[in-house]
């Protein structure tokens, strides 16, 4: 165990395959579009779940009726019709490809760039094999690997069956049901997701990774994830989202929960590559996704994420600094191209004393984007000696695009410390001339430019995942210097 | 292996280059000069390819291709290397990771292979030591927070690195000291070869002492009107240049 280094991790993840929980049951159990109570009540069942969790399901239906979707965003789309949802595992119903030549050549060219091979691009589009994926992957190849240091790294519905007092005891406690529109939508109606829990003390050899993957046509992913790290342990955790290209909206809304007990850490990164529409802004996901952490005494959590995907992103990973000197700390790159919309930030919630946060946000914008920092620093009256610093910096490459910044500041307490920082700049043209003359490609120079304004945040990522995103950055942005 | 024959280019329609001919071999040292706006940094960006510029007529060829049609990084590739009056700064990117892309692309487009790690940082040590770089600029960002002289010896250190056929140096001298100012001259004349040219831009006779030219041009609303040796320099030093404009 202790011998695990970083290529064995990495030759691990090349070998091994996603496992799709529900893959043989899927052609014949398909739940029809719609939401009501019986379908609630048919996915708890097909799981077997306890009375408990179908009371938690319920209970959060019926609070969700009774909610309005937010509108503060600033993002605007065509409202998802809730009811034109299956909420579990669909079929493609829709346009299907008839071969692989019918395949968007740009798309199988973007998949080749990712580095993703024929037969898994083959596989993502859905053709020839009537091979039709859950809205949810869980790798767990590692698991005795991890059990031999007491670690559950699980998907959702076997942490249900098998830890069921650990999910009972977390879930929910976080980001409850109440917490908005829809974290009440998921926590009635998620179908997978992860689970992670790191005994006391445990440090946590390698990183455990998450791909989410959004394939069937007409379905939502509603995708449920929980860490739990318990006292003085400490975990990295990754997350990688990749979605075919699809002609209409899919919705996305996830719910991801960190608790960090005393003296623990958590790191969580996330590449997020959701389909973003085609370039005149058709189709792509709708990302609407809850992410928060609660820090416990001395503890840390750490968000780092590069956002390129989607078609409209809402989505704010936050911290609750509970106990006295937690850390939570915020690292974000997001970059809309086309007609990519996003507003993006986080939370920093100071409860405990002398807490410290950082916020270190980086949009770049292109094409006829919007993109928005939204970011919220509260310092409650009791949290002594609090210390907060954000710098948000935007980007712009062409004239189309805009860059907003929404930060929000509540201090009740008067000895906190807070620091903001913004700029604002533009791809110089001065800055690709001199690279090009300098023998560098325009394409290049700007990938080149972006990554170094980039560095601060993905300095933050795990190696392997830092040259991914690296390559979805220079692919985002393909072509929108002009 | 430069010929620069009846070159006219404008900025914004603004015409400020009228039919300049200029013709460099392999070996030789040119300097330009001339008073402010005559041209002579239009001059440096129409070679390097500039977009801004428009050029109206007239023909540039380089090592027998026509170096109009060319991008400006296919230019760079095929060895045309300008020293930037004003180089900028490129935040995040160290200085190291942009001169390898640099040479890996360049080394691409002729057909040679890619650096090592070793020989890359071997060859970054030798050059940086040619043009006095303090050794921790090359892991810096590029340019960012270099003063003006580090930045002028930069641009000297990527020269060296990258080995072009024809140097331009525009304004080199602008806002170096005078010890700074005889590094990077030292530095040129080190780099200097048979297979290899330079273009000097400047306004002052004092970078010329250091960098002995062959030919001294003279840059007058567009054109060239007056071409000598080295002589022609401190000629123009003692008149100024109401002289030629006469």
């Amino acid at each position: 165990m202790a011998g695990y280094t970083e290529n064995e991790l990495a030759e691990d993840l090349n070998k091994q395959e996603y496992r799709y929980g529900f893959v043989s049951d899927i052609a014949s159990e398909v739940v029809p579009a719609g939401l009501d109570e019986n379908v609630i009540r048919w996915i708890s069942e097909k799981k077997q779940e306890p009375e408990w969790l179908l009371d938690f399901r319920l209970k959060a239906f019926a609070i969700w009726q009774s909610m309005k979707e937010p509108e503060w965003a600033h993002v605007a789309y065509q409202k998802p019709d809730f009811q034109a949802i299956s909420y579990y595992a669909a079929p493609k119903q829709r346009k299907k490809y008839e071969s692989w030549d019918d395949v968007d050549p740009e798309m199988k060219e973007t998949m080749t760039k990712l580095g993703i091979s024929l037969e898994e691009q083959q596989r993502l589009t859905g053709v020839a094999v009537d091979f039709v994926m859950d809205s949810v992957s869980v790798g767990t190849s590692f698991k005795a690997k991890l059990a031999e240091l007491g670690i559950v790294f699980c998907s959702f519905s076997e942490a249900v069956q098998e830890h069921p007092d650990l999910v009972k005891k977390y879930l929910g406690t976080v980001v409850p049901m109440t917490d908005n529109y829809y974290s009440a939508l998921n926590s009635a109606v998620f179908s997978d997701g992860s689970f992670c829990y790191i005994p006391k003390g445990v440090r946590c050899p390698m990183e455990l990774s998450t791909y989410f993957r959004i394939n069937a046509g007409g379905t939502g992913q509603f995708e449920r994830t929980l860490v739990v790290a318990d006292e003085d342990s400490y975990v990295s955790y990754l997350e990688g989202c990749t979605a075919p290209q699809r002609d209409e909206n899919q919705l996305h809304a996830a719910v991801v929960e960190l608790v960090s007990l005393a003296r623990a850490e958590i790191k969580y990164s996330t590449v997020q590559n959701w389909y973003p529409g085609d370039k005149e802004g058709k189709g792509g996901v709708f990302n609407f996704v809850t992410k928060r952490g609660l820090c416990e005494t001395q503890s840390k959590i750490s968000w780092t994420q590069v956002e390129t995907g989607s078609a409209v992103t809402w989505k704010y990973p936050s911290c609750i600094l509970k106990g006295d000197h937690s850390v939570g700390e915020f690292y974000s790159v997001a970059v809309t191209n086309n007609f990519q919309q996003a507003d993006t930030g986080t939370k920093m919630i100071h409860l405990g004393k002398n807490t410290k946060s950082t916020i270190i946000s980086k949009g770049i914008s292109a094409g006829n984007s919007q993109n928005s920092y939204r970011g919220l620093v509260q310092i409650h009256a009791q949290a002594e000696n609090a210390r907060n610093f954000s710098q948000c910096d935007s980007l712009l490459m062409g004239s189309e695009c805009g860059a907003h910044t929404f930060p929000y500041i509540e201090c009740k307490n008067a000895g906190a410390q807070i620091e903001h920082e913004a700029t604002t700049s533009k791809i110089g043209e001065d800055q690709l001339f001199y690279c090009q003359q300098r023998g560098i490609s325009e394409e290049k120079a700007i990938s080149l430019i972006v990554n170094g304004y980039c560095k601060e945040v993905l300095n933050q990522l795990p190696m392997e995942f830092a040259v991914e995103a690296q390559k979805l950055l220079s692919i985002s942005l393909e072509g929108s210097v002009g | 292996m430069l010929e620069i024959k009846s070159l006219c280019a404008s900025i914004n329609g603004t015409e400020i280059l009228k039919g300049l001919n200029l013709s460099i071999k392999a070996g030789e040292v040119h300097a330009i000069m001339g008073p402010n706006g005559t041209g002579k940094s239009t001059l440096a960006s129409v070679l390097a390819g500039k977009e801004d510029y428009e050029v109206t007529s007239g023909e540039i060829s380089f090592d027998g291709k026509n170096l109009l049609e060319l991008s400006v990084e296919d230019r760079a590739r095929e060895g045309v290397f300008l020293a930037f009056q004003y180089p900028v700064e490129i935040p995040g990117v160290s200085n190291v990771n942009f001169l390898k892309t640099a040479m890996n692309e360049i080394r691409e487009h002729r057909g040679l292979p890619a650096l090592s790690a070793k020989e890359f940082l071997t060859l970054v040590k030798e050059k940086s030591a040619l043009v006095e770089l303090d050794a921790s600029l090359a892991s810096r960002a590029v340019n960012e927070g270099f003063s003006g002289g580090e930045k002028k010896r930069n641009e000297i250190f990527q020269m060296a690195m990258l080995e072009p056929k024809l140097a331009i140096l525009d304004e080199t001298d602008s806002g170096l000291d005078i010890d700074a100012l005889r590094t990077v001259a030292q530095g040129v004349n080190t780099l200097k070869t048979g297979q290899n040219a330079t273009l000097v831009i400047t306004h002052y006779q004092r970078l010329l002492e250091y960098i002995v030219p062959d030919f001294v041009h003279v840059l007058f609303d567009g054109r060239i009107v007056k071409t000598g040796g080295k002589e022609l320099a401190l000629e123009l030093e003692d008149k100024g240049y109401d002289w030629v404009k006469a």
